[in-house]
């Protein structure tokens, strides 16, 4: 009885919440699922997206998610036929006041003239745009469906770059040792000890922005992770037996390196790999926030964000969406990572 | 021990050398300064006399000598837009960049102590799980995208702290909670399994045969020991916020350095980026050799590695 009582005791919401979220992140099959979908909107982003990412239509201008009303997105003065001024967030009647008063300005700094004529924007949520609509009336799903893209290749080649870069270096430094060990490793750790985000947006700002440019920026400073850990590997494996037994065969180095050693460190590699793809989909994103990353008009989650904080108050749909899903990719891969891990290489574990 | 700092200082001097000549690099590949510097009605001659003041008709290998020289003595030039020494833009912002990640620090460990501290003395329950499930959402969100939500929520709808800027001591709250909650889980998995170590250790199960209370166990006898290694964390976690400070001060618009030097980058004002990037950099590689000495001090086995 004792023992019942208190577990009735343990479940209050909040732990019960918790736990079951974590139970599902424990089996691969939610990360994997979302994942799995991840890749599937990537590749069939044409076909799967409802309306064009990068060409839109004005009159669609801001409009609220489905499941919004429909409400005064933005009051805009107009003296002579002209928008002198746009009153974020105020309702008509306040405008009509506040220009009654003399207290409405206009962007250059004058006063609006008392019966100025105002206009004003009034959307509601449509099922045509179901996460609604940016400034230039694009759709916000469709931009984020084919903001997929960049992140996937970015994290992808990005890694592949960097892993192979530091799997030579890893294991040039680990199985030659010596000097070559030496200065390999000290080259590692003078770039480990260099501010990445730092260096990445001069070198962004100086090379025209492109997705083939983040690419190669992120490949060229991440390897030393993967240098560092396959070194690592590298000089434990070279104590084996059965490598002895290759040396003393008559095996090349570089047959002993590609043939007995690579292959053992493979399981590692994936390991790596997976966990720094997070990472990398939020440097891509940081990069394409600040205006250095991915281009417009081109649809990229952290540009998305970057883009709706301009208008945050009324149309806070553009912001927030991308980041939920930036962040449930980000959750998923590095939940996959630790099942990875655990499943691969529970050495790795301690890290 | 002095071998070993000795060691250490010699590979921050080349980090820093290896950064200054990929800066220089990148500002010689980037096009030619007098072409921004000169006036568009400049003729020819007036390019070239230009050139020569600048030092530009020498060899790259005579260039970069003095280019070293005048950085190692924070001679950093004059912005182009702003007419004034790149040194002064600096120092004045230098001091919002520090404030703001002594700051996150605060947060990081005000939250990441306490609730790795509870998911240890919880270990293996549904409040553990919990607790990393809140720590492990922080590790998998952007943070210039917690920083506009928080803007929105704090700063726009409920108007109860500043949405960017600096005015006032309130500022610095919501940059501050962006930076630190995205550590808080590096934090809360120190705590925890450093915590955890300690309640198994003898000692504990001493004062526990004693009959003393488990509040006492923990906070008395576990706590100071199992804090030693998180302290010596927040070092790592003050470089990681000088890192991520360009993408925070810009959602922000805090004055720091970060948000200078991204100005810069906006208005290709290429002596402010070079100043700019050069001493932050040379800040975060002192804090990483702080971080090394630190570790080299405390545990004897880094030293022979």
């Amino acid at each position: 009885m004792a023992v019942v009582v208190l577990r009735n005791k343990e479940r209050n919401a909040a732990s019960w919440a918790g736990y079951f979220i974590l139970q599902l992140g424990k089996l691969p099959l939610i990360p994997s699922a979302i994942l799995a979908l991840l890749l599937f909107t990537a590749i069939f982003a044409n076909l799967i997206a409802p309306h064009s990412p990068t060409r839109g239509e004005l009159t669609e201008s801001l409009r609220p998610p489905v499941w919004l009303g429909a409400r005064v997105i933005e009051t805009k003065v107009v003296v002579d036929g002209r928008v002198t001024d746009i009153l974020e967030h105020v309702s008509v009647q306040d405008a009509l006041k506040k220009i009654d008063a003399g207290s409405a300005r206009v962007a250059g700094g004058g006063e609006v003239a008392a019966g100025s004529n105002i206009e004003y924007l009034r959307q509601g949520g449509s099922w045509n745009h179901v996460l609604g609509t940016d400034r230039q009336g694009r759709d916000v799903l469709s931009r984020m469906i084919h903001g997929t893209r960049p992140s996937l290749m970015v994290s992808v080649v990005a890694i592949l770059v960097a892993g192979s870069i530091g799997t030579a270096i890893g294991l040039a430094a680990g199985f030659k040792g010596g000097w070559v060990d030496s200065i390999l490793m000290r080259l590692t750790d003078i770039v480990l000890s260099i501010p990445l985000v730092l260096i990445a947006v001069v070198i962004a700002a100086v090379a025209e922005p492109s997705l083939r440019n983040i690419i190669i920026i992120i490949g060229l400073l991440l390897w030393p992770r993967f240098a560092r850990s396959v070194r690592g590997e590298t000089l434990a494996l070279k104590e084996q037996d059965f490598i002895a037994r290759a040396v003393v065969s008559g095996s090349s180095n570089l047959s002993i390196v590609m043939k007995h050693i690579l292959p053992n460190i493979v399981p590692s590699l994936l390991v790596i790999s997976t966990l720094q793809v997070g990472y990398v989909i939020l440097l891509e994103g940081s990069l394409s926030f600040l205006g250095v990353g991915v281009p417009p008009p081109q649809p990229a989650w952290g540009l998305m964000i970057a883009e709706g904080r301009g208008f945050l108050q009324t149309a806070w749909w553009n912001s927030l969406f991308p980041g939920i899903a930036m962040m449930l990719t980000v959750l998923s891969v590095n939940l996959f990572g630790d099942w990875l891990r655990d499943k691969l290489d529970p050495k790795l574990r301690q890290v | 021990m002095i071998r070993y700092i000795g060691q250490r200082l010699l590979q921050a001097i080349l980090s820093l050398l290896v950064v200054m000549s990929l800066v220089f690099l990148l500002s010689r590949l980037s096009g030619d300064p007098v072409q921004l510097l000169a006036d568009i009605s400049a003729s020819e001659e007036q390019m070239d006399a230009l050139r020569h003041d600048l030092g530009l008709d020498r060899p790259l290998g005579l260039q970069w000598v003095t280019y070293v020289k005048d950085m190692i003595t924070l001679d950093l030039g004059e912005s182009i837009i702003s007419r004034q020494p790149v040194r002064d833009l600096i120092m004045q912002r230098l001091p919002n960049t520090l404030q703001l990640g002594f700051a996150a620090m605060a947060i990081s460990l005000l939250m990441g102590l306490p609730i790795g501290i509870y998911a240890a003395v919880n270990r293996g329950t549904r409040r553990d799980k919990a607790a990393q499930l809140f720590a492990v959402l922080g590790q998998s969100m952007p943070s210039f995208w917690l920083g506009v939500i928080l803007i929105l929520v704090f700063g726009v709808y409920l108007q109860v702290l500043p949405p960017g800027g600096k005015e006032g001591p309130n500022s610095i709250i919501l940059p501050a909670l962006s930076m630190g909650y995205i550590t808080t889980a590096a934090v809360m998995r120190l705590t925890r399994s450093s915590m955890m170590d300690v309640l198994d250790a003898e000692y504990i199960k001493l004062a526990r045969i004693k009959g003393l209370g488990e509040a006492k166990v923990v906070w008395k006898h576990a706590l100071k020991n199992a804090l030693i290694p998180v302290i010596t964390f927040s070092v790592v976690l003050f470089t990681l916020f000088l890192g991520a400070a360009v993408v925070t001060e810009t959602v922000f618009a805090w004055p720091g350095v970060g948000s200078l030097i991204l100005d810069g980058v906006r208005t290709r004002d290429y002596p402010l980026i070079q100043g700019g990037v050069v001493v932050f950099s040379a800040i975060f590689i002192l804090a990483n050799l702080a971080v090394d000495i630190l570790y080299g001090y405390l545990d004897p086995r880094i030293r022979l590695a």
